[in-house]
């Protein structure tokens, strides 16, 4: 079984990620910041990348990185999370980079790896967010991008995230030999990119259009299909440990706002109903750590219940992490409907994550399959 | 002795001298708990080797694998889980030397005589009463669920002896011996038709001061001792995926395509997504303990375990359909030990209904968890201060 806990270096991790978003990124400028044409501070997204060095954990010490793992990224994505912070760290140093380490040996792939690892430069995965994992191949495999003989493609893209800070794209593109992926230069002619207003204000989306644009082939398909799938998958089981943090912040604030807030002659959180909603939520808080951990630990790994491990987590981190800003909103009453108040932000990033690399509702689909819990044969 | 190396060496030692093969069983149980191997935590003497908890595994293991027989912890849960660490904690030398060896081996299985009609959720308000007579104590009245009365030789019990106390206060803790006169034990037939619990009538019963536990008046704080105990008892242990009850119902799942709707599907997966996480949870608060880092987790166990419980055992009737609306067997028994997965699905539909009951309600558990882990403020209570027999009751 693999290890469930925090090694130190972990928990040191985790204190400089806080440190460095309490000072630089707290709810006040998060929320002045996300209205503008510019919700990522990109001094911090480079401190945070380069300085604390979280683009490049998971990236092996010959490509440039801290060769650390996933486990660690899991830890950052907690603290981003529970701040509520907008970075680019999902589309980059998770999708974009998983699906690069899986293409290791590609001399292009490497470096690029090792560009976006030092915070150099910054990338994104051109999937729409709402990609789930465990899509059968072929069917699976975006189409909506083609590439022609000369390399160039065409072809639009839908609700893909961190596009705003990127330099270039991994556009997954069907080419006549089939499925390939792609590096798109953000600054290439015939590139489009239109923002969408997004349901998460802290994450925002973007549509791309390409028309004849200059694209570099990383891989073809032997190898572009599984590091697509394995980016998905990476990304959807470490976005559990994102939803965990924000959960955890929300469960915090609401605690520390019931043992303040009076009415009736009594502190709130003195009110049975309450108290009970809260230990359920704690509850299911305390179960998303536990899953969230299992799933990082066993991508980490490279064990085989990763896939189970993946669809526990994105299931179960998923809804609590909805559950948990609902309630956050609820409890908080008036003032937790207002756009003052951080809460909503985080209802928003919940409900934005809840759809994110899979719905819950689609990853239990998928556990279906890999548990063997068949569905009901077709009626006739 | 916090070398796993020594301790399996001295568990092959035991298997050296006591052939479990060829051993009495009562014999090789006797032998483990002189060796300390019993339960390794406790002190030289007692069954243990003053080592930590987490070594216990090692133990556990080279046993196992020899084919060593256990001491058939199910028939003596409260006994191992409860009465044990409170006598270990509170009792005096004389106590200790005299309960906990036959307590182990199973020889004496023990019940536990805390709640009464009266005081349930709220057992501070018990109205049991012991009266000083010279030596001894003079105990009058009744309790309910009791599991193991019907077999037990000896009792943990909490008594009222000073009513003039608020009613936190003025109780005393004793270990009563069921055999006595007075001490009546009549079945309490339940929702499964089983009578797995009693109803225990005292009567005059008279308990010797030498078997009170603790001081007097200091009952409820070693009770919290006692019911802590139960807690960790009842979560903790390791387990595969697909343990207990969801291995039941998917099992039925898996066996019975032509049963599956569409419905029932999406609230397996959740269930089964439920367990998973719950056992993660679990191990997750092992590698804790193990590492010497304790988390608040296990508040949270009994509570998961019950909500999922009664999910799953809910399911699999529906999902039994026709066969949903037949039950096994109705007639009332008196079974030796709790069996929560056992017979058929009805039975363990409504036996999981006890699982948010029995231990400390989910909604007790739930304000432990608002208040001692949330540092929520406590519930307004109109009864702290005042004197117990003034209460209404």
């Amino acid at each position: 079984m693999t290890d469930l806990l925090y090694s130190e270096i972990e928990e040191e991790l985790r204190s400089s990620v806080r440190a460095l978003l309490a000072d630089r990124s707290p709810h006040q400028a998060v929320l002045a910041r996300c209205e503008t044409a510019e919700p990522y501070d990109r001094k911090l997204w480079r401190t945070l990348a380069r300085d604390l060095g979280a683009a490049s954990l998971a990236v092996p010490e010959e490509t440039g990185g801290a060769g650390a793992s996933v486990r660690e990224v899991a830890v950052v994505l907690e603290e981003l999370g529970r701040a509520a912070a907008p970075t680019p760290y999902l589309g980059s140093s998770v999708l974009a980079g998983t699906a690069l380490l899986a293409l290791s040996g590609d001399e292009g792939a490497d470096e690029l790896l090792a560009a976006l690892a030092s915070g150099e430069r910054t990338a994104t995965l051109a999937v729409p967010l709402s990609t789930a994992p465990g899509t059968p191949r072929g069917a699976g495999f975006p189409a909506a991008v083609r590439a022609d003989s000369a390399g160039t493609l065409t072809g639009t893209v839908t609700s893909v995230a961190d596009v705003g800070t990127a330099d270039v794209l991994l556009v997954p593109a069907e080419g006549r030999d089939g499925p390939g992926l792609y590096a798109v230069e953000i600054s290439a002619a015939a590139l489009t990119v239109a923002p969408r207003t997004s349901l998460d204000l802290t994450r925002p989306l973007f549509d791309i259009a390409l028309t004849g644009t200059a694209a570099r082939r990383l891989a073809g398909p032997d190898r572009a299909p599984a590091a697509l799938e394995r980016a998905v998958l990476t990304g959807a089981g470490l976005l559990a440990s994102e939803q965990l943090g924000l959960a955890e912040w929300c469960l915090e604030s609401t605690v520390a706002y019931l043992r303040e807030r009076r009415q009736f002659g009594r502190t709130l959180g003195s009110f049975q109903a309450l108290k009970h909603r809260l230990a359920d939520l704690w509850l299911d808080v305390v179960g998303a750590r536990a899953a969230a951990r299992y799933a990082a630990g066993t991508l980490a790994d490279g064990d085989p219940d990763a896939p189970v491990a993946v669809a526990v987590a994105a299931s179960h981190c998923g809804d609590l992490a909805v559950r948990a800003a609902e309630e956050c909103v609820q409890l908080h009453g008036g003032i937790g409907m207002t756009w003052e108040h951080p809460a909503h932000l985080y209802l928003k990033r919940a409900k934005a994550d809840q759809i994110a690399l899979g719905t819950p509702d689609r990853h239990r689909t998928a556990l279906a399959g890999l548990v063997d819990l068949p569905e009901p044969a077709p009626t006739a | 002795m916090t070398d796993p190396d020594e301790l399996r060496r001295r568990t092959r030692a035991l298997l050296d001298a006591h052939d479990p093969t060829g051993t009495d069983r009562l014999d090789f149980l006797r032998a483990r708990y002189d060796a300390g191997l019993a339960w390794v935590h406790f002190p030289h003497g007692h069954g243990g080797l003053g080592a930590p908890r987490a070594l216990q595994a090692v133990v556990d293991t080279e046993l196992a694998a020899a084919g060593a027989p256990d001491n058939d912890p199910g028939r003596n849960g409260i006994g191992l889980g409860m009465a044990a660490p409170t006598i270990l904690r509170y009792g005096t030398e004389e106590q200790k030397e005299r309960f906990l060896r036959p307590l182990w081996t199973g020889e004496e299985v023990w019940c536990q005589l805390f709640s009464e009609p009266g005081a349930g959720s709220d057992l501070a308000a018990l109205a049991t009463r012991a009266v000083r007579d010279g030596d001894t104590w003079v105990v009058d009245g009744q309790k309910v669920w009791t599991s193991s009365a019907h077999n037990a030789r000896w009792a943990i019990l909490i008594a009222r002896t000073d009513p003039d106390l608020p009613k936190h206060r003025g109780i005393t803790y004793f270990v009563c011996d069921m055999t006595d006169p007075g001490v009546e034990v009549r079945p309490l037939r339940q929702i499964t038709g089983e009578a797995e619990f009693n109803e225990v009538f005292l009567t005059g019963v008279r308990v010797p001061d030498a078997h009170r536990l603790g001081g007097v008046g200091e009952g409820w704080k070693i009770a919290q001792t006692t019911l802590n105990n139960e807690r960790v008892a009842i979560g903790g242990q390791r387990a595969p995926r697909e343990a207990g009850m969801v291995g039941k119902v998917a099992t039925t799942w898996r066996e019975r395509p032509e049963l599956r709707t569409h419905g029932l599907h999406r609230r397996l997966l959740s269930g089964w997504v439920g367990a998973e996480v719950a056992r993660l949870t679990g191990e997750r608060l092992r590698q804790q303990l193990t590492a010497g880092h304790p988390g608040p987790e296990g508040a949270g166990t009994k509570l998961a375990f019950a909500r999922l419980a009664q999910e799953l055992s809910g399911l699999e009737v529906e999902l039994l359909g026709e066969e949903g609306l037949s039950y096994d067997d109705w007639s009332m028994r008196r079974p030796e030990t709790v069996d929560f997965t056992g017979r058929e699905a009805g039975y363990r539909y409504l036996r999981a209904k006890g699982n948010s009951i029995e231990g400390g309600t989910s909604e007790i558990l739930r304000n432990i968890i608002a208040e001692r882990v949330l540092g929520l403020p406590a519930e307004a209570r109109t009864d702290k201060d005042v004197p117990w027999k003034e209460l209404a009751r």
